[in-house]
């Protein structure tokens, strides 16, 4: 089983440093593009590799790329930026990329923006991550001495600077279009789309705006092939991912697999089953916004369709589980507290609505609920829909509370019932 | 755009049936324009769409087979042919009920206490929508309220986040002291700490803000409900430019200034002089009571007063000094009752005959005259020595949407992106500007918005106009000795006219200077062509100088000379304070040489103090009249309301009395401001067309007349019952077709006639949708004003005399005035609030100027000339050529300055 984006990390060791990353075949990747591609063929390369986004919306990268205006006539500058502003709650698998082989980011950085002609480039970077912050400062420092970055990259006429830019710690900056307006100075509020960031991104300029996992898989399609990473997973969709799983399980961490694992063998062989006295309740598969599974669903594969045709989202796919002593009420309660904070304020229906629902929940876990407390949260769970509201982070909000009433209804009726939370 | 250009109208289905729709627009104001209600928060007409409140919401369906549809935002979605939508699906209504029920589960149930009550547009939307139960059950968020200065109350609680007021105050009126903060329910709407709002834009917040987070602080002192206020169509009388205005009266007291709509003219936007400008017809100073200095007060009543007036109108010559601030029919009727040689404008030489030229050169129709909304879909526009943030605010306002637009049209031209599409034009164009070239004696907030900005002596501005005007037209002789940056400054700005298809050059006679109006002339003359529509805009400095200078008068001084020779005159001074206008010495020559001296106005000032008659003239609110702006635009203005106090008239009412004595008969005379105006297009030809500015005063619609009052209008029988238990009978209004009631035509009215925008369900100013054909277009059969000049061919003079670059002279200063706008009116500074705004009268110098009179920021300086002396505190500017002097103008109680003559300065 191989682990191309992993197996040079290892728990309690330093980050590899660029000559490290260069005698484990670092760097190799890149030259072999700038000598021998054309930036459409590494368009089409990383378009048959399939590879999906791993942020969570699992759109394919070289399809994506291939909407960036080129030639001649192309607007300039063009943008490169990689999302790191990993904030969904219960994900840290872009931490261990960044934290464990920056340059594997990096060189993937630099392969997309030759993709797409791109001259300058951004790291956003999830405010807490002050570890990651210094080892990517280090290392793109390297990257230049080394002449990676800057101007005519291997005398190959292809230029591009990097910047690392620390976000102020909001979870909406990782929603590609608030994160643009943030990095310009701005609020960090979502755009509409259209028009799309590859057409009107960064200071109105094409821009594409890539996840860290999904970056760092590029240097490893240039050196292996399409046909390779196709072969790496166990289902339609291309290349290994890294899983994680939270909760109350034996062994909580994340690990690169082929896509397509089940559940089932993520939580009882990977995180060594559930503690002792603990019985699994719920998982959510892909982070906070997506909607909760049960033991029902174990046996489903971990790939983007599976987990759809379940009723989820593969999502970040580092999951959350929910176990039989914790309260369900109270556990999406905490959910939403932090989704109506993160809030970014800019449509109606999520500045107002999730802090509505975020009441509701407290005063349910608390004991004071109502009967048609449960019709006003199934119908925010309705209308903070797509397209309801100005971005996906109310639908998303609502993912896990609506599959939490679904699944798990007679919590929510006993709490009202006894009016106390019996957890 | 292929619809757009082969002329195709879209076709769209709403709830399945089909209308025309205009290609290029949105399904938000596609469907308001056909007249249906769809409720909508954050989208304004001239600021375009966002997305944001989501209260627009409709569902769109793939085609006929489509059941089930989706929703989408009507304001972010574009009109397509074949397209079908519908605003009654249930989901839909839902969905926008629940917006509402959202908003309020913060927003406080004040309406009682809130100044928005009654004209609000959320109470609107929340009717329209059908939410009317809470079940929202725990507490609200609550803010903390700001100190925003005297012009605006804030009370942040209210606030629904429609985001309107920061892209109204920043993006479209280049204000950068109010902001958004925080983020998610919390999100506040202030300035990051307690202060002045520094816009000069700040009150149209009061207007953008859909509830009351903004109000009119102005009002709130003596605050009435829309529903209670007579109201009336007026023009602002602050400035040339003659935006257009709803005035409200309660108690005889007048309540507030809102915008009217004019598509041509001021749009959706005033500035705050023009808003808040009006208190001065409540003030304590106004002229009440006429007076006979001879006679004790108590004894001159009506009958003695006109008895006295009878001789001197019958027994002495007559003279007869107009003013710019006064309406077309009452300067009109003094030039009747002195006759027209007798008949001199009331101001200087200097200005009389620089403004004469503006006017001339306009008349000749060679040149186009631009509107507003002319200069605000400009794209490159030439700013030539006025300082329009100060004289013309609002024209300012008009040149940021001209480099805004013009920006967007460049930026969209390649991404195909509508021009609604507000937020996504704002990151496509980023910091790309149009074109503007702010060429100023000192900087102006323009400047941040500027291609070039540069600063120089008038003289030498107006060499660099006539540079330009050379690389335009070789016919004009070449100026010579141009420094390198000013040579490359005129090809710059000569290429961007050449390259523009509607350029617009800006001037004034603020600078004093007759070369600067030539260069503009010269510039727009040799761009128009029939393929390029070139414009050109002058500034006056009052509300009728045009319509003043069109009267073709001499000036005061051959007033003065008149006087000096003939000592046995009655003169009789309209609304004119002639300290402002000319020197003290002069004015107290002329004055004390008047036989007998009749002053008419409406407050007391130096020249009233002179008069042997006084009598109270009747202000803007309590007159008809029309006003010609600085476009040659004629606007009729209406009584808001009739001053109980019955010695309180209109000049030209008092005039025509007083012509009737003089003719011992009333036959054939005019009376009523219809007739003074068919009266002046016989008697004056310039003014030819201009009694269209209004319908005769017996135009009636269905028999009846139009309503001052809205419907809903209260207390009429109760509001005098501490005078008297009987209804008195409604005030009769013989001038105009508008009426002293609730009763009368209850459709909308010609456009110039709007006394109130109020549609069913639509109670607050947002209703003015209704009165327009299209959303953002023009009113429904616009009557906006009458233009007086017309576009004539004939063989084209240009100037060729360039002036010589300018020297400064040893021991002499060119003093030229510093307007401001708040603190240069003459009336504004009646309003409490805008006297708060006004900075220190100051004169101006160039660092090196000061330091070689040994002067620092602060010493007070004297302006010497001839035996004239006046004193100011010193402020330096940096930028500010060596060589002139400039002096705050126009300020409340300083005389008129020797401005454009060389002066003398003293410590």
């Amino acid at each position: 089983m191989e682990r191309p984006l992993t197996k040079n990390i290892h728990a309690g060791r330093q980050p590899l440093s660029l000559k490290e990353y260069t005698t484990t075949g670092g760097y190799i990747a890149l030259q072999q593009v700038l000598k021998n591609n054309t930036p459409q063929e590494v368009q089409q390369l990383v378009q048959k590799s399939n590879l999906k986004g791993r942020g969570g919306a699992g759109f394919n990268t070289g399809m994506k790329w291939s909407f960036v205006p080129m030639g001649a006539d192309a607007p300039q500058p063009k943008y490169l930026i990689a999302n790191a502003d990993e904030m969904e709650p219960g994900t840290f698998k872009d931490r261990l990329l960044l934290e464990g082989n920056p340059h594997q980011l990096i060189e993937g950085m630099i392969i997309a923006a030759y993709a797409i002609q791109a001259n300058i480039s951004y790291v956003f970077l999830r405010w807490a991550y002050k570890k990651a912050a210094r080892v990517l400062e280090q290392s793109i420092h390297e990257a230049y001495e080394a002449g990676w970055l800057g101007q005519n990259i291997l005398g190959s006429g292809f230029s591009l600077n990097m910047h690392l830019h620390t976000g102020a710690g909001r979870y909406m900056c990782g929603e590609e279009t608030a994160l643009l307006n943030a990095l310009e100075g701005k609020r960090a509020t979502p755009r509409a789309k259209p028009p799309f960031p590859q057409v009107s991104g960064l200071f109105g300029k094409p821009t594409i705006v890539n996840n860290v996992e999904t970056l760092c898989c590029v240097p490893h399609i240039v050196n292996n092939g399409a046909e390779w990473f196709q072969s790496l997973s166990y289902s339609e969709d291309s290349g290994t991912k890294i899983y994680g799983v939270s909760g109350k399980v034996n062994n909580p961490g994340a690990w690169e697999l082929p896509i397509g694992v089940t559940m089932r063998e993520l939580i009882e062989e990977h995180a060594g089953g559930m503690k002792k006295g603990y019985r699994l309740k719920g998982v959510l598969p892909g982070g906070a916004s997506t909607d909760f599974l049960t033991e029902q669903h174990l046996d489903i594969k971990m790939d983007f369709k599976s987990v759809a045709a379940a009723g989820s989202r593969l999502g970040t796919g580092t999951m959350v589980v929910m176990d039989d002593a914790t309260c369900p009420v109270g556990f999406v309660h905490n959910l939403q507290h932090f989704f109506a904070q993160e809030s970014c304020g800019w449509c109606t229906p999520c500045r107002e609505g999730l802090p509505w629902v975020e009441k509701i929940l407290l005063s349910i876990e608390k004991g004071e609920g109502k009967q048609e407390d449960i019709d006003l949260l199934q119908m925010h769970t309705q209308l903070l829909g797509p397209g309801n509201t100005f971005c996906a982070l109310a639908p998303g909000a609502m993912e896990p509370l609506q599959s939490a009433i679904k699944y798990f209804r007679d919590d929510f009726d006993r709490h009202i019932r006894e009016q106390k939370c019996p957890y | 755009m292929s619809i757009l250009n082969q002329g195709i109208m879209p076709t769209i289905y709403i709830d399945n049936k089909p209308y025309e729709v205009k290609a290029g627009k949105n399904l938000l104001e596609a469907s308001l324009s056909l007249g249906f209600d769809l409720p909508y928060f954050c989208w304004h007409p001239a600021m375009g769409s966002v997305g944001a409140c989501r209260q627009c919401a409709i569902k769109i369906f793939k085609d006929e087979k489509d059941t089930n549809g989706k929703i989408v935002m009507s304001c972010m979605e574009s009109v397509k042919d074949g397209l079908r939508m519908s605003i009654t699906d249930s989901t839909a209504q839902a969905f926008r009920a629940q917006i509402i029920e959202w908003l309020m589960t913060n927003h406080p149930h004040d309406c009682p206490v809130c100044d928005e009550g009654g004209s609000c547009h959320l109470q609107d939307m929340t009717v329209m929508t059908g939410h009317d139960y809470r079940r929202f059950q725990f507490k609200k968020r609550t803010h903390i309220n700001q100190y925003l200065g005297p012009l605006i109350h804030h009370e942040m609680n209210r606030c629904i986040q429609c985001y309107r007021c920061v892209r109204f105050y920043r993006d479209y009126a280049g204000g950068d002291d109010l902001n958004v903060f925080g983020a998610h329910h919390h999100v506040y709407f202030g300035r990051e700490k307690d202060g002045v709002l520094q816009s000069p834009f700040s009150g149209n917040l009061a207007e953008v803000c859909p509830t009351g987070v903004f109000t009119d602080k102005t009002l709130k002192k003596h605050y009435t409900r829309k529903w209670d206020l007579t109201a009336a169509p007026s023009v602002c009388h602050h400035c040339s430019l003659g935006c257009n205005i709803i005035a409200g009266e309660r108690y005889g007291k007048v309540r507030c200034v809102v915008n009217r709509y004019n598509s041509s003219v001021n749009g959706y936007f005033l500035c705050d002089k023009g808003r808040y400008g009006y208190e001065f017809v409540n003030s304590v100073n106004r002229i009440t009571e006429p007076l006979i200095r001879t006679l004790p007060v108590e004894a001159v009543d009506e009958a003695t007063l006109m008895n006295h007036l009878k001789d001197l109108v019958t027994l002495y010559p007559l003279i007869g000094i107009g003013s710019p601030r006064a309406s077309v029919e009452s300067n009109f009727a003094l030039m009747q009752l002195v006759g027209k040689e007798n008949f001199y404008q009331g101001v200087s030489g200097d200005t009389a005959y620089l403004e004469g030229r503006m006017t001339d050169l306009l008349q000749q129709g060679t040149v186009h005259s631009v509107s507003l909304k002319e200069i605000e879909s400009a794209d490159a526009v030439l700013v030539l020595g006025e300082d329009i943030w100060h004289t013309a605010p609002v024209m300012a306002l008009a040149v940021r949407q001209s480099v805004m637009k013009t920006a967007a049209a460049q930026a969209t031209q390649q991404n195909s992106l509508a021009a609604w599409h507000d937020a996504a034009i704002k990151e496509l164009v980023q910091e790309q500007k149009g074109f503007l070239a702010n060429i100023t004696i000192l900087s102006s907030p323009l400047d941040s918005i500027s291609t070039i900005a540069m600063r120089n002596n008038p003289d030498n501005i107006a060499r660099l106009g006539f540079a330009i005007a050379h690389l335009l037209n070789a016919g004009i002789p070449a100026v010579t000795s141009l420094t390198e940056k000013e040579m490359h400054a005129a090809k710059h700005i000569a290429d961007a006219l050449l390259h523009a298809q509607r350029p617009v050059v800006i001037t004034g006679n603020s600078c004093c200077n007759e070369a600067l109006v030539k260069a503009a002339f010269n510039i727009v003359q040799s761009l128009s062509t029939p393929q390029r529509k070139a414009g050109i805009s002058f500034v006056f400095p009052e509300c009728n100088s045009m319509g003043a200078a069109l009267m073709r008068a001499s000036s005061f001084e051959a007033a003065a000379e008149r006087v000096r020779t003939d000592n046995n005159c009655t003169a009789i001074v309209l609304e004119n304070d002639l300290y402002r206008h000319v020197p003290a010495a002069k004015a107290d020559a002329f004055l004390s040489q008047c036989k007998n001296l009749v002053v008419m106005d409406g407050l007391h000032n130096r020249t009233t103090e002179k008069a042997h008659v006084l009598i109270p003239a009747a202000t803007f609110a309590e007159a008809d009249g029309t006003l010609v702006n600085n476009e040659g635009r004629a606007q009729h203005f209406y009584q808001v309301f009739m001053p109980v106090n019955t010695h309180i008239k209109e000049s030209w009412r008092w005039l025509g009395e007083m012509k009737t004595m003089q003719a011992k008969a009333s036959n054939g005379l005019q009376q009523h401001p219809d007739e003074w105006l068919a009266k002046l297009e016989i008697t004056l030809p310039q003014f030819a067309s201009i009694a269209k500015v209004m319908p005769p005063r017996h135009f009636r619609i269905n028999g009846q007349a139009i309503p001052r009052e809205p419907h809903r209008y209260s207390g009429r029988t109760a509001m005098y019952a501490n005078l008297g238990v009987s209804e008195p009978k409604p005030l009769q209004d013989d001038d105009s077709p508008l009426t002293y009631t609730m009763e009368g035509y209850a459709g909308i009215p010609p456009s110039s006639m709007i006394p109130y925008f109020w549609a069913p369900g639509w109670n607050s100013g947002q209703a003015v949708n209704k009165y327009q054909h299209e959303i953002g277009a023009a009113l429904r059969e616009e009557n906006s004003g009458i233009c007086l000049f017309a576009s004539k061919t004939g063989a084209l003079q240009f100037f060729k005399d360039s002036p010589e670059a300018f020297v400064p002279r040893p021991g002499k200063h060119l003093l030229l005035p510093q307007y401001q706008l708040f603190g240069s009116g003459e009336w504004s500074m009646y309003s409490e609030a805008i006297s708060e705004l006004v900075p220190e009268a100051a004169i101006i110098l160039s660092k090196k100027d000061a330091a070689d009179l040994g002067a620092v920021n602060g010493t007070l300086i004297i302006i010497e000339k001839n035996d004239f002396q006046y004193r100011l505190p010193l402020v330096i500017h940096d930028e500010l050529c060596s060589g002139i002097v400039l002096a705050s103008a126009g300020f409340h109680g300083m005389p008129a300055l020797p401005w454009g003559s060389w002066v003398k300065l003293n410590v």
